[in-house]
């Protein structure tokens, strides 16, 4: 083999020059190393960090073609040029090439810019700092484009990742280091910075801001909007979408996080593979459905009438949380992940219940966003340490017992 | 009183070449090394100078910070070569052996009626001493202290050892009398593990808690087996011996000779004839490599099992402890797009495109490859699935790297050895070396704690 023995060579010729983290980066992508161990163990499991991240992309990829098809199929609903769909997940109305094409044009960019500004930055530092290029990335990349309202401008995309890789993760010391979820911290920068384009009823369905500078420069248009049902919900809407709409992800809403149904089969495959948390997602499901249940019986109480802007939300049905907005998308994709979540079994438990609890409650009582989801993970990455903590406490406590016990 | 272990986390790791249960004599080897680095801690000082002549069993080195415990020659000859590293650190005595061997005359004792104190004077200064190792720490006891209880492990679970059922075949009035003395040496007792549907020579000796072992490596650890029996605790002191060196123990007791004979191991996937071979401790490994034969000649040969055993080279010798040699073929290649396609060759314990899982009982042809580069701890929850300890071994591994001594004894670092956290090891998507940072760590506690 050639090219083996060429990259091989090329490799030793940059040994301990700072290209080699750089050259090591794209050669172990073709090549698994010919490392060998060197102390403890002889052999070693199959598994590196390139094939567990891998998972989670194989995982993630169905999310990003629907979210291609749904993109393209949005923007035709909007404008009149399709129907809805009337027959099941497999309709042509939605599967059709030309919604295809819209959604790649539009999602493939996004694809791009997050993979070449942060796998840069992160070459960057590993050859500033001359450690190995680490995989963190692989799956932050393609998580962002899935989390972000499809007509984001690029240069907001490349500033937020900017902020999200150097300040979540370079500054402290790279993958598995950093506290909160990168990719989260992503979205929370653009939410926090662009505010208008992150919410709202312009920016879920691609074209609709365009469409409305055009009418506001005297265009003779139909504006196009799409509003998220939380979104409707909040502001006292009807919505229009059925139930299997919204399982199936017909509907608008970031990029890869509509279809329900499709993160499921994700779960499924990560829980099977062992890649993904299955306590964290169990969880946050469970936690999402108790907070969704007590809100159900303050509405069956009579606590909150029908004027109070909380009602709406307050009154879906508990279970229909988990097929709205970003919530199944994050407790699957977002909450597992392992350097951010709680590292103990059982502190996954509980940190896995309070992201579906408060993700919930964010939902319900906060009007300006309806979305909790990426909060309360953010918020629970920040107390996951300390629940850690007195899990490991637990642990260490019952050897002092033990000792105390010997002792008396 | 009986107790069973049952272990329900943990991995065997079934590997081809396993030894076929035929036992030759191994060709007598010219030279025999005494390594110190199979002695973790001790510094020698030398006794034996280049040129001295030797009988089997007669001091070679002692330790420098306790002169009782003797290193021994385990045969008769000359010292031909010390070799030094820096600083003229020792690093392997090299002695050659005499055609007609001759064996020191220890005194022996009368096992019923001795005292504890002539026991291990007996032991000191026939070199046996250096076969009891303590916990914790996971270094050879310090004859000072009385342990709470002494433990024996006569179930192998790791992968090629050595089956002691096999070795120990016959050996019961040695291992009766070794037991009996260390019975004097505890206050406490001696606790006995044999594999539940094992015929071990051990099961019916008197005067032992006998314990019967079931469930995946590392059910064979002896931390694992002490963990389920008596746990350590802060200031207690228990002390190990491998059944094997109970049998030399025994006859140095019966017969007052040191006979370092031991029956080893040979196997692995490259290993043409894997069997059993009459050898001696420190044996030049050829005398038996030879023999049994290896397949090509880019292979890693390694005194101990795979998990936890020493690389050699093919001059190299047989580790003071060891009762087998693994041969395996170094993974010193590159493998195309290796990190995503599927793999059927290796053994994992995650379902990533991995299939080990669907045939549990296939052996493996694994060879030294990382199957990856060494990355921060990333993944969570894989170390728990094969880590039976109620010990955290990631939190552990991180307060080693971080070097905080009180959370290290708060976590349970007085409980474990570095061969407890081989399996974490194998599975470590992180490629950490887990059992350097364990024995970094202990070694860490023994010099500011000790």
């Amino acid at each position: 083999m050639a090219l083996k023995d060429n990259l091989h060579n090329l490799k030793e010729k940059f040994k301990g020059t700072k290209m080699s983290p750089v050259f090591g980066a794209f050669h172990t992508f073709l090549y698994m190393p010919n490392d060998t161990t060197q102390s403890g163990s002889h052999i070693r499991g199959a598994d590196d960090l390139k094939r567990t991240m891998n998972m989670v992309i194989i995982a993630l990829i169905p999310l990003l073609f629907f979210g291609m098809f749904n993109a393209g199929y949005q923007h035709h609903i909007a404008t009149g040029e399709v129907e809805m769909v009337s027959s099941g997940f497999f309709s042509a109305e939605f599967w059709s090439l030309s919604n295809f094409w819209i959604g790649f044009w539009k999602i493939l960019p996004l694809i791009i810019v997050s993979y070449v500004v942060g796998l840069g930055i992160e070459i960057f530092f590993a050859a500033k700092n001359g450690h190995e290029v680490e995989e963190g990335y692989l799956v932050t990349g393609i998580l962002v484009p899935l989390i972000v309202p499809i007509d984001i401008p690029l240069w907001m995309l490349a500033v937020a990742v900017i902020f999200g890789v150097v300040i979540g993760k370079e500054v402290f010391g790279g993958t598995g280091m950093n506290i909160l979820n990168p990719a989260l911290l992503i979205r929370a920068f653009l939410f926090f910075a662009y505010p208008t384009w992150m919410s709202g009823d312009k920016v879920w369905v691609t074209g609709a801001v365009e469409r409305t500078k055009e009418i506001a420069d005297g265009a003779q248009l139909d504006a196009i909007s799409g509003e998220t049902i939380l979104g409707a919900l909040a502001q006292g809407q009807e919505v229009v979408y059925s139930t299997w709409d919204m399982f199936y992800g017909f509907i608008p809403g970031s990029v890869g996080e509509t279809s329900t149904l499709l993160i499921l089969l994700g779960a499924l495959f990560l829980i099977f593979s062992k890649i993904g948390s299955w306590r964290i997602m169990l969880s946050s499901v469970v936690g999402a459905l108790v907070m969704g249940f007590i809100f159900n019986q303050v509405i069956a109480l009579g606590w909150i009438g029908e004027s109070s802007k909380f009602y709406d939300l307050m009154n879906i049905e508990f279970w229909e949380h988990l097929l709205l907005g970003g919530f199944a998308f994050g407790a699957i994709y977002m909450a597992t992940d392992p350097v951010t979540a709680s590292q103990t079994n059982k502190g996954k438990w509980i940190y896995g219940f309070l992201i579906g609890f408060i993700s919930i409650l964010i939902r319900v009582f906060n009007p300006a966003y309806p979305e909790g989801v990426m909060l309360a993970i953010l918020l629970m990455n920040v107390f996951a340490p300390t629940i850690d903590h007195y899990v490991v406490q637990g642990n260490v406590k019952r050897r002092q017992k033990r000792l105390k016990v010997k002792t008396v | 009183m009986s107790t069973d272990i049952r272990i329900k986390k943990g991995l065997d790791i079934k590997l081809k070449g396993k030894a076929e249960k035929i036992t030759t004599k191994a060709v007598a080897s010219n030279v025999y090394s005494l390594l110190p680095v199979d002695f973790h801690g001790i510094i020698p000082k030398l006794i034996a100078k280049q040129g001295a002549k030797l009988k089997a069993g007669e001091t070679v080195f002692y330790s420098k910070t306790n002169e009782d415990i003797k290193f021994v020659s385990p045969v008769s000859g000359e010292v031909t070569e010390v070799i030094r590293g820096e600083k003229r650190k020792i690093l392997a005595v090299k002695i050659t052996a005499d055609k007609e061997q001759s064996y020191q005359e220890n005194k022996t004792v009368n096992l019923a009626s001795a005292s504890a104190d002539d026991i291990k004077g007996l032991l000191l200064s026939s070199g046996c001493w250096p076969f009891v190792k303590q916990r914790p720490y996971d270094v050879i006891a310090n004859p000072a202290v009385s342990p709470k209880a002494i433990f024996i492990s006569a179930y192998a679970s790791a992968p090629l050892t050595a089956d002691y059922d096999y070795v120990l075949a016959g050996k019961e009035v040695e291992l009766q009398a070794a037991v009996t003395a260390l019975g004097k040496l505890t206050s406490g007792k001696v606790h006995v593990s044999v594999g539940a549907k094992s015929n071990s020579s051990l099961a019916g000796l008197n005067g032992i808690d006998l314990h019967k072992v079931s469930g995946p490596h590392p059910s064979g650890n002896i931390s694992t087996q002490i963990a389920q029996i008596d746990p350590i605790n802060k200031g207690e002191v228990v002390w190990t011996v491998t059944p094997q060196d109970l049998v030399i123990i025994g006859e140095l007791l019966l017969t007052g000779k040191f006979n370092a004979e031991r029956i080893v191991a040979v196997g692995g996937a490259i290993v043409k004839k894997p069997k059993y071979y009459k050898t001696i401790i420190g044996s030049e490994i050829a005398s038996v490599i030879y023999d049994a034969g290896v397949e090509g000649d880019n292979f890693r040969l390694i005194t101990g099992n795979v998990l936890t055993g020493r690389a050699i080279n093919p001059d190299g010798f047989l580790g003071y402890y060891d009762n087998c040699v693994t041969a395996i073929p170094e993974g010193n290649d590159y493998e195309l797009l290796g990190w995503t396609t599927p793999v059927f060759k290796k053994i994992s314990t995650t379902r990533a495109l991995t299939f080990s899982w669907m045939n549990k009982n296939k052996e493996y042809d694994l060879n030294t490859n990382t199957n990856g580069e060494h990355r921060a701890f990333v993944l969570t929850g894989q170390y728990e699935e094969v880590f039976p300890l109620d010990i955290f071994p990631m939190q552990i591994l991180k307060a080693c790297m971080y070097q905080d001594l009180d959370e290290m004894e708060q976590l349970g670092m007085y409980e474990v050895a570095p061969e407890d956290f081989a399996l974490t090891e194998f599975v470590c998507v992180s490629k950490q070396p887990h059992q350097n940072i364990i024995r970094k760590g202990l070694d860490l506690m023994i010099k500011e704690i000790g």
